[in-house]
Order: structure tokens, then sequence, then C-alpha cells
């Protein structure tokens, strides 16, 4: 199994890593050869564990008070103004409704 | 697009529109009315100044960790039963990735191929005729939501706001089972009174407590094979809703008459001109890598659990309604009327204890009360006239205290002076006279006002008579009681 | 104890001092404040003299650099995080506090603690405290070499496929990884949470076994912290009579390196010694352990490690746009090794290929952990491996990645199966300390402890010739 370079192109983007052409170039050897590896693990391809064994999660009561900061977002953040995280200006509408 | 087109277009689009049949699936967002945040124990209330109901859980601080509050899970049960869906005894959070600034972990706690819930229905009453129609829910999952981004506070930057980060919400998704965007506007205004009443939530779009996206398809009458689909989002209320759906529909209908192809994307509803649009394509298509996420083992809702949550299902409209009929003998119009909010109905019912008769109540709730709320534009909840206030008023009446005429005045005078209805009546000496002597004094002054129906009703016409007792009643301010004043008119004119 | 918090911590300074912990020497050491640590150690000298003595009071400690702390910063030993403070503090940090132990230095670590040899951090590689040209393992170095160079008795290192155990055999100490879900990991910052566990180093199996009591038990911030009682880790044992130590075939290879496989034989023989039966089994799923590991791991920490992306905290580098600063801050931020982790993580994730690589490595998982569940179930109370198949190795001699990624071959079977597992000194080879490894069943932490104490006595000075 060997990635493309354009498939690391698609991954670093999704990654939001932005990475140089010869770094890409790099990274698709580099990826390709790790994968190379997990090839051993095609025999256990579709065997069925659905083992439903593992506990179930603990649940907390709907009452504080939160986890406190012992110091406020003013202190570690990069850029904040009127209260709020200061980021570059967004383009689209579309971007905004992403994963609702 | 030149005037022409638009004309065409418009022209055409009404023209074969009726040739398809529109098909439609919602996804609905709620947010649940929990205390703290799905994860963390921030509280969950809003108008805090930005940024300050945070933690290092909802702030994706490095090192936090994500724990699940358990009414948040039972307020999901709730809404699941309550949609008769099949509530599984394991569900899985997964994470969806992605990147924006008001996701602070880069994902979102949500659920994907293991929900909560499925396989439920809602049944919706009387929608465009047809007497009842029945939408499947295909799931119910637990999520959590995104901050708030403001992209018009500051010159060159959005602004991020964490306050809503975390908190809980419930995604509710349908089959394409809506046919008409006035069936999805049913649908949508069912779905929020029966969330009202099982205080899951406040089912507010204003708010942002509830949020609408439309799936939309058009197909040949007849056909039975769905056709292309584009999402509508940026649906701010119910109407907004079915504005959008009537726009798009009419727009994919255009397309298919001309032979063209509707193309899969999502499209944006603009109120301002009542149109949509597409939105802008990204540049790489969506990939949320969903995964199980390794902080959260599976929910385990055992069906103890689930019976609690069954065994406590407050009531719903449908019961209400019912009961209204049988209980308070009232006609199903008004049953309707009453129940079609949780609070009205509750006014009513409270109100209903404490006079004994629900029928009198019953038309001043629908009357008098929901025609000063429209008047002053205000909610019940907050309407000044607590049910106790309308018993005390209604009483009087029904003891003859006062007259039906004089409690339209009282009624009116309680809301611009918030006193009781006994008081108002005394100092506006609105208490119904039945004291002879004072009778007929105004009847003799209606008389020398009013000599010559006098004598004509004394010659024998006798419908007269109810002409000079209504002078007589307007004299009294309402407080006479008129049957005896046309007793004693009648013996004064000898009729 | 004789000597005052005071004195323990000054003395702990003086010795990181004498042996060069800092850049300019070991480099295991990313933030150290000797007068903070002094007087931290005097409240504590306080604390004992009203007679409230921890069970750790006045015993110096360091910690990791991933493992959130107050009045230090908390790293990762990465750009991303340079400088920065965390505003909470970790469960088991307030644990040790509480205990009466004195944080003294935040120690070096690969970056985010992907690595298993300390060489890719963004502050430089920490190197072996018996010689500057070896790596002393990873991703826990700097805490490993801390131990080993005397500077502290214990410390706090990070494990998600033996980040502990084989800098603990590298450097010649005791490294402990807990049970998952045994220790709290609330304030450990993440790499791949369903591995991730805190450690503990320390000279002897006593030391690690105090502070491992003092660590574990349930916590309520942490959904996969178990609420188990927390056993006394401090059964002592002088023979092994009716215990049957597991010897498992493929941790046994004809490949691996004469000297390492003798001294676990001498190991197994002092075992025998001491009245323990010692039997072959075998765990036919191991060379499952690291392809899935390098799925799983990778594909948790793309997720894990979306969140440094410049709105909040840490660094941030403007460039066009939104976009533009998400990619100029996680490529300025990231190092080369987190960076291609992140890319395979994503990749593996990415549609089209969960099936064939995550949910399959999913699988491989879980038969690795039936392994174990059939070996302990045929009433074998612990496994004895060596740690790793060779001692440490000179800084930059594994340059092709999965290379490196073979180093934890032995160790990354007990975090796929959440498994405890300890790493003791059993001899040297050319001088250079080589670790025995002992698994044992979920929350089978006392009986492990047990068993590396009666070795540990029984190998007496034999463990570090
Ligand atoms: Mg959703
Ligand atoms: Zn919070």
């Amino acid at each position: 199994m060997s990635i493309s370079l354009d498939e690391v192109r698609h991954i670093a983007a999704l990654a939001r890593l932005g990475i140089s052409e010869e770094r890409a170039r790099v990274a698709a050897v580099e990826l390709s050869s790790i994968l190379e590896h997990m090839q051993v693990l095609s025999k256990v391809a579709g065997a069925d564990m659905s083992a439903n064994t593992e506990r179930g999660m603990m649940l907390r009561p709907d009452t504080g008070p939160p986890i406190p900061l012992e110091r406020p977002p003013i202190d570690f953040a990069p850029s904040m103004r009127d209260g709020f995280f200061l980021v570059p200006r967004l383009e689209t509408h579309e971007d905004s409704q992403e994963g609702a | 697009m030149s005037v022409r087109e638009t004309a065409t277009r418009d022209m055409s689009a009404t023209g074969i529109v009726s040739a398809y049949e529109m098909v439609v699936g919602l996804e609905v967002h709620v947010q649940l009315l929990t205390r703290t945040k799905a994860f963390c124990l921030c509280a969950t209330d809003f108008g805090a100044p930005p940024n300050t109901n945070v933690c290092p859980v909802c702030l994706g601080l490095p090192g936090a960790l994500p724990v699940l509050s358990d009414h948040v899970v039972d307020l999901a049960v709730r809404a699941a039963t309550a949609l008769d869906c099949r509530i599984h005894e394991r569900s899985v959070f997964a994470r969806k990735n992605y990147f924006y600034p008001d996701l602070p972990k880069g994902y979102q706690i949500s659920q994907y191929d293991r929900p909560l819930a499925t396989q439920g229905r809602l049944t919706v009453e009387n929608v465009a005729g047809d007497p009842e129609s029945t939408v499947r829910i295909t799931r119910v999952h637990i999520e959590e939501d995104a901050g708030k981004s403001i992209h018009d506070r500051f010159a060159a930057a959005s602004a991020i706001d964490l306050n809503r980060a975390g908190v809980p919400l419930i995604e509710i998704v349908t089959e394409p089972d809506i046919r008409s965007a006035a069936a999805a506007g049913a649908f949508l205004r069912a779905l929020k009174q029966l969330l009202e009443y099982l205080e899951v939530s406040d089912v507010s779009m204003e708010e942002g407590s509830v949020r609408v996206d439309a799936n939309v398809s058009a197909r040949p009458v007849g056909a039975t094979t769905l056709g292309t689909k584009t999402e509508l989002k940026n649906l701010n209320s119910f109407s907004a809703v079915e504005r959008a759906l009537d726009s798009e529909f009419a727009r994919q209908c255009d397309l298919l008459a001309r032979g063209q192809r509707v193309v899969q994307q999502t499209m944006l509803w603009d109120g301002g001109s009542s149109s949509v649009r597409p939105a802008r394509s990204k540049e790489e298509s969506h990939d949320y890598r969903y995964f199980p996420d390794p902080d959260l083992p599976p929910l385990v809702v055992a069906s103890d659990r689930v019976e609690r949550v069954r065994r406590h299902l407050p009531e719903l409209p449908a019961t209400r309604r019912t009961r209204y009929r049988e209980a308070f003998g009232l006609s199903a119009y008004d049953a309707d009327v009453l129940t079609a909010s949780k609070s009205l109905g509750d006014y009513f019912e409270d109100c209903a204890r404490l006079h004994r008769d629900p029928k009198i109540v019953a038309n001043w709730v629908m009357g008098a009360v929901r025609a000063a709320l429209n008047v002053s534009k205000r909610e019940i909840e907050d309407f000044p006239l607590r049910p106790a206030d309308l018993a005390e008023l209604l009483d009087l009446v029904a003891h003859e205290t006062v007259s039906g005429t004089a409690a339209k005045r009282i009624f009116a005078l309680m809301l611009e002076t918030n006193r009781g209805a006994t008081e108002i009546a005394e100092r506006e000496g609105l208490l119904q006279v039945r004291d002879d002597s004072a009778l007929r004094d105004w009847i003799d002054q209606v008389i020398a006002e009013h000599e010559h129906e006098a004598a004509r009703c004394a010659n024998g016409e006798r419908k007269l008579l109810g002409v000079l007792v209504g002078f007589v009643m307007k004299k009294s301010k309402g407080s006479a009681d008129p049957r005896r004043v046309s007793q004693l008119l009648a013996e004064r004119l000898g009729v | 104890m004789t000597q005052s918090a005071r004195q323990a911590v000054d003395a702990a300074f003086q010795r990181a001092n004498a042996v060069r912990a800092g850049a300019d020497g070991l480099n295991a050491i990313l933030w150290s404040d000797a007068k903070a640590a002094h007087n931290e150690a005097a409240e504590v000298d306080h604390r004992i003299a009203k007679g409230d003595v921890g069970a750790l009071a006045g015993v110096p400690i360091v910690v990791k650099d991933n493992i959130a702390t107050i009045g230090s910063p908390t790293t990762c030993g990465s750009r991303i995080l340079e400088g920065y403070h965390s505003p909470f503090e970790a469960t088991a940090i307030r644990r040790l506090r509480d205990a009466g132990a004195v944080l003294i230095a935040k120690t070096n670590l690969d970056e985010f603690a992907m690595g298993s040899s300390t060489e890719f951090s963004a502050f430089g590689r920490t190197r072996h405290p018996l010689d500057p040209a070896l790596v002393p393992g990873g991703s826990s170095g700097g805490s490993a070499a801390a131990v080993a160079a005397g500077i502290t008795r214990v410390g706090l290192g990070s494990e998600t496929g033996g980040s502990v155990r084989q800098p603990a055999a590298f450097c010649g100490v005791v490294g402990v990884k807990p049970t998952y879900g045994r220790v709290s990991r609330f304030g450990l910052i993440a790499f791949a949470s369903s591995l991730d566990q805190i450690g503990v180093f320390g000279t002897t199996v006593d030391d690690a076994a105090a502070v491992m009591h003092v660590i574990a038990g349930h916590d309520p911030r942490d959904a996969t912290s178990v609420d188990a009682p927390v056993p006394d880790y401090r059964e002592q044992r002088s023979d092994l009579d009716g215990v049957v130590i597991g010897r498992p075939r493929e941790y046994f290879p004809d490949q691996l390196d004469p000297p390492i496989a003798e001294l676990c034989h001498r190991a197994l023989d002092h075992f025998r010694e001491l009245g323990a039966t010692v039997r072959d089994v075998s765990l036919p799923n191991t060379e499952l352990a690291i392809p899935a590991y390098y799925i799983i791991a990778p594909a948790e920490a793309s997720s894990n490690l979306a969140r440094f992306d410049g709105v909040r905290y840490g660094l941030r580098v403007t460039d066009h746009g939104l976009r533009g600063m998400y990619e100029a801050t996680r490529s300025k931020g990231f190092g080369p090794e987190v960076t291609r982790r992140i890319l395979l993580g994503t990749y593996v994730l990415s549609a089209g290929y969960y099936d064939a690589y995550y949910a399959t490595a999913m699988r491989a998982r879980t038969l690795i952990t039936r392994d174990f569940d059939d070996v302990f179930g045929s009433d074998v109370d612990v496994l004895f491996t060596p740690t790793t198949p060779t001692p440490a190795f000179a800084a930059g001699a594994k340059s092709d990645p999965y290379e490196m990624y073979m180093s934890d071959i032995f160790t990354v079977t007990a975090n796929l199966a959440g498994i405890p597992a300890i790493s003791l000194p059993i001899g040297r080879v050319g001088g250079l300390p080589v670790g025995g490894q002992l698994l044992a069943p979920h929350f089978g932490e006392g009986r492990m402890f047990a068993v590396a104490r009666a070795l540990e006595s029984a190998l007496g000075s034999e463990a570090h010739r």
C-alpha cells in the first residue's frame, strides 16, 4: 500500500499542516514504507470482534462548580480583546455552519 | 439574471411545480435544559460576558478531559422515549474532526454509527387537510455545541466566545417523509410543542436553542425513487423553513422541467431577499474522520434507567387534549387551543381548579386573556393576572356580585392597576345593585330623559322595554341587576 | 525520615549541578527553580512539624513535561507550547503534593511523548548518564536520566507504548506502567488517549511502588479512570512458592541479542530458586502489536493534537487569513516526528481507509488482549520478558522511523492490552544496563511488585553488573 503525493497533500490539508513540496515528497515515501509493515494486519481484516464487554462510563451529577482556572484566558491567549479570542477574519458562512 | 429570465423562471416554476412532489427530511438540533454543560461543570446560562462560562475542559486546554452529565442522558432518553424511539443499551461517542476557531478541541464530541436511539416516529395532527400524518424519526443522538464566532464586531478579526461551547444538544433526524412546506412547519411546531411539554428544552429559535437544517428534493408526482437533494441551512425561524422549502423546491422543479440536473449541495436561505443561494464550496471536501472517542467509554443506558424516565414522563399534548375533553367537557376545538402551548394549558388548569365552571374559565382564557396577550405581545408566563386573580373575578360573576358587563371592565382595570377584582368592583361601584330604591332613582332619571320612548312603551311597544333597561344599565355603569330593573320598569310603566 | 524536606531538596539540586543535568549537560531537565522548591520544602517541613506526615513527606520528585503543573511551564518538549503555563494541575501532581512530595524539575521528553530516544525534543536531546553519545531511551528519557543520575529517587513519566519501561531499562532504573484506568489521566497531555497512562520511575521497586500507591485511584475528572480500591503495594515475599511465571516464546526470538537472552535466563533461574514455576507460554498475536500500535496511536494523536491551533493558547504564527494561521502555526510548532504521526493518523482515519487500517488495528488489539486473558486465565501469575531488544543505542543510530518503532516491540503489548508492567535492572551488557519486564493481569500491580521485589533482592548487586 503506497501513499501518493496528492494523498499526502490532501491529509496535510485536512490536518492543517503547511508542508513544503519536498517535505510532502519525503512524507509520501516514509508513510508508504511504514504502511508496508502494516500488511501483516490484513490477516485479521473483517474478523468480527464485536465484544460488548467494555465497562459503561461513569456519569456525573448536573451541578458545578467548574474546575477553576488558576489564571484567566487573557494570560495565555495569543490574541484577546473585550474578552473575546481573536482570529483572522473568517471567510464563508458555510464554514461557520460546518459540523452543526 | 435578467428581468426576462426571472419572468420566465417564475412562470415555468409556478407552471410545473404541480407536476413534481416535494420530498423533505429534517435535521433538528435542540439544546437541552441542563444546569451544566455536557462534558464539564460550566454553567449553561446565556448573556454572561464572553469567555466567562469556561473551564479547562470546554476551552480544550491540554490535559483536560470530558465527563458526561447524567441529566443530559435522562433528557435525551426522555425525548427519544416520547418520539417512540428504540433506545440502545450501549451507544458510543465519536469524534467529528474538523478545524474551526469556535471548536476548541478541533473535534466535536457527537454520536455517529452507534447513536443513543433510532427508529422513532412523531404523529402530526391535521396537516394540510389530511387527518394526521406520521413522520419517521431516523435517530436521536447526543452531542456538544460549538462556541460562537462573531464576524462583524472587529475590523479584520473574528471574535470567538466559548461560553456556548460544550452546551448539550440532541440532534433529531427524520426520514424523508415530509411532502410539503406546510407539513414541515406542522412537524416542527408539533416537535416544539412536544419538547416543551417534556421540559427537555425551551425550544426557542430566537435564543438559538433550536436549529433546523432541511434536506429537500423534487421528483415527478407518482415517482418512487428519490431525486437529488440539496441541504438548506441558515433557517432562522419555522416560517423561514417553510418559505425556503417552497423557493428551493420551485428552483429544483424549474431545473428538472428544463431537463437540467439538480446539483447536490448546501444552499443558504436569505431571509432578506427571500431566496436561496449556494453556499461557497470549500477547498477540500468534508472528511470528518469519525472514530470512537477514547476519552469516553461506551454510554450504557440500563433498562431500569429508561423505565424510570418513562415512568416520570410528563403528560403529553395528545393525552392532555383528551383529558380536557373528558374531565372538563370542553369541545375538541377548545381543547386544541388550550393545549397548544403547555404554559397556556397550565394557566387554564390552575384557574379551573379554583373556579368551579371550567367552560367559563376556558372562554375567558381563550377570549379575554389571549386577546390581552396579543395586545401586550406578552407570553402567558408573564401575564400580570395570575390564575387566582382571574378565578376571583369569575367567582364574582358566578355569585352575581357583578354583572357580566361589569366583569369586562373590571378585567381591563385589573390589567391597568394590578388590583384585585373585588377591590376594583367596590372602588368603581360595580357591585351589582339590587336595592330597589337605588334602581328606582335611575329608572326615574331614564324616564325623564326619554319621555317619548317611555310613553310609547307604556302604550304597548313592549320591545322598547329592553332599550330602556339598557339606558338604566348604562347609567348604573353596569352595576344594576338587569332582571330586577326590567321588572321595576314594567311595573312603573304598567306593562 | 532523618533528613528534612529542605535538606533533601537542596541535596537534589546539588546533585543536579554535579551531574550537569541542564541543557549544557544531560539536558534531562527543561525547568527547575531551586528557590521555589526550597520554599515548598519548607512548607512540607512545617506540615511535618505539625504531625502531618504524608506518605512522601519531603521526597523530591522530577516530572515529565507533558504533565500539567502549576508554578512551572508545561511544554511537552514542543515549540507549540513553549512558555505555556497550565492554569490547572494534573490529579497525579495534586496527590503527590498532598502526600508531601516536592516537585523539583520538569524533565525533557520526545515532543508530545512521540519517540523512543528523547532525541525528538524541540529543546535538544537528552544524553545517557553513562555515555553522552547514547540515548537514554524515551519518550520519558529526561525523568529516567534524572533518576539514574541520582538527582532524585523517583520521577514521573508517561507511557503510551513503553515510554517509561524502555528508558528505565536503558538507564538501569525501575519503571512502572500501571493498569489502564489505575491512574488518572487528568492533566496528562494526551498523545493516544486509549493507551496513555502516567508511569513511575524509581531507584528501587519500593520507591516506585510507594509513588504508584499515592497517585493510583479513581478520579471523577477522568471518565476512563476505574473506581477500584488501591491495595497495599508493599507486600514483601521472601520466596515465590506457588507462583507461576510465564515465559512467552514470542518475546525470546532467535535473533534476540544473546547477552540479553542470557541475562533473562539468569533472572528466570533466580525465580526458580525462589520457588516459582517457570512455564513456557505463547502470545500468538504478538506480531500484530507494532503495526496495530502505529495505526491506533497516530490516529488518536492526529485528533488529540488538533487543539493546538494557535487560537486560545500556545504558539501562533500569523499568515494569510485563518487557514494560513493554522498551517503556519502547526508547521512551525510541531517537529518532524509529530508531523509524521499526525499525517499517518489522519491518513488511516480518512474516508475510505478507516476500515482497512483503524478498524483492523482495533481487531488486532482485541486479539492481543485475548492472548493475555488466555495465559493469565490458565493460572499464570505474571509473565517475564526482556524489556527491550537491545541496550541503549547511539544518538542518530535509528534514522528509519520504523526501525525506531521496533524498539517498543516488547513493551507496546501491555499498553494495547491495558495491563500493568514493570521493568527492572537485571544486569549489564558491555557496561550498559539491561531491563527485565514483568507483565501482570489487569489491576495485578500488587503481585507484580512483590515478584519484582523478590527478583530485585535475589539479584542484589548483579542487577547493576
Ligand atoms: Mg450534529
Ligand atoms: Zn467548561
